[in-house]
């Protein structure tokens, strides 16, 4: 049978490989949101595995609320990406160092 | 091996594989298609874990709303490939130490002793006339009601967010302004000009 710990290292495994996309994606905005969602993927196979093995759910409520608050998440940061490329026709993340001082 | 684990060790591999191919990708499009086929394996996993309302939601939701909205703004936006890898190799190094480091970490801690069967053993299968969206109604609508309604109204506060961040008023629009229309006197439009016989101009105010 799988066990418990099974999810959770592939769960720790997919939340390091979301981490490895933020460190080498350091031009593309875009790729940044998708890495994001990955780790919050990672996060709720936590939640439901836990929530399964203790036969408690308010884990798969949590998981609700938290896939609600990823999807305005999303809707924002792509709207606040749109906004960017049209004001400086780039989505590079050098360029948008205007708050470094 | 039983088909469960079968099952488990299928959706894992596709989920590993296609996670690291999306962070990898160069082009933006491809990267999002890795990342649906990622979530169709994270679904497949919680519905091993007998949750299949999330599940469903998950594909639905995020396959079908939020990967698609993504692809929208890829294919919108006229993105410069060359320039999107230029320091892939100068973090690489960094990133793959961090990761190895948490990996281990939390293989040591999350291990079978700590989390495993014996622990934790497995639940009992649940029954045939076991709903899993019952369950879910009956706890949201009564113990979390409350933030229930706090994510309705988050929901409306992103719509209303994100319509405002890239609304353009449109310009050079031919339009009505009522108030304009219905506030207009007639001289402001008409001048009656008589012409004299000496072919003076007279203003007739």
């Amino acid at each position: 049978m799988i066990s418990l710990s099974d999810y959770l290292i592939l769960s720790s495994i997919i939340f390091c490989i979301g981490l490895v996309g933020i460190f080498i994606n350091r031009k593309n905005i875009i790729t940044l949101l998708m890495c994001v969602e990955l780790i919050l993927a990672a996060v709720n196979t936590n939640f439901i595995a836990f929530s399964h093995f203790l036969g408690n759910e308010a884990g798969q409520i949590f998981v609700f609320f938290i896939l609600t608050v990823a999807a305005a998440e999303v809707a924002i940061g792509l709207a606040i990406l749109t906004l960017m490329f049209r004001n400086r026709g780039s989505i590079d993340i050098d360029i948008t160092s205007s708050l470094k001082g | 091996m039983t088909s469960a684990q079968i099952l488990f060790y299928t959706f894992s591999f596709f989920l590993v594989a296609s996670s690291l191919i999306m962070i990898f990708a160069k082009n933006a499009a491809k990267a999002v298609l890795f990342l649906v086929l990622a979530f169709f394996s994270v679904a497949g996993l919680w519905i091993l874990l007998e949750a299949e309302f999330l599940a469903i939601t998950l594909i639905l939701v995020y396959v079908g709303a939020v990967m698609v909205l993504f692809l929208f703004v890829i294919k919108m936006l006229n993105i410069d490939k060359s320039t999107l890898r230029a320091k892939f190799a100068g973090y690489l190094p960094l990133g793959l130490i961090v990761a190895a480091i948490i990996v281990a970490e939390m293989t040591m801690v999350l291990g079978h002793e700590q989390f495993g069967l014996n622990i934790y053993p497995a639940p009992e299968k649940a029954s045939a006339d076991y709903s899993n969206i019952t369950i879910l109604a009956l706890q949201l609508y009564t113990d979390y009601v409350y933030p229930f309604e706090l994510a309705a109204v988050l929901l409306l506060i992103a719509i209303i967010a994100a319509i405002a961040l890239v609304h353009r008023p449109e310009q050079n629009r031919k339009k009505q302004d009522i108030s304009e229309q219905v506030s207009v006197r007639a001289k402001d439009r008409l001048r009656i000009v008589s012409i004299a016989k000496n072919n003076k101009e007279v203003n007739n105010d």
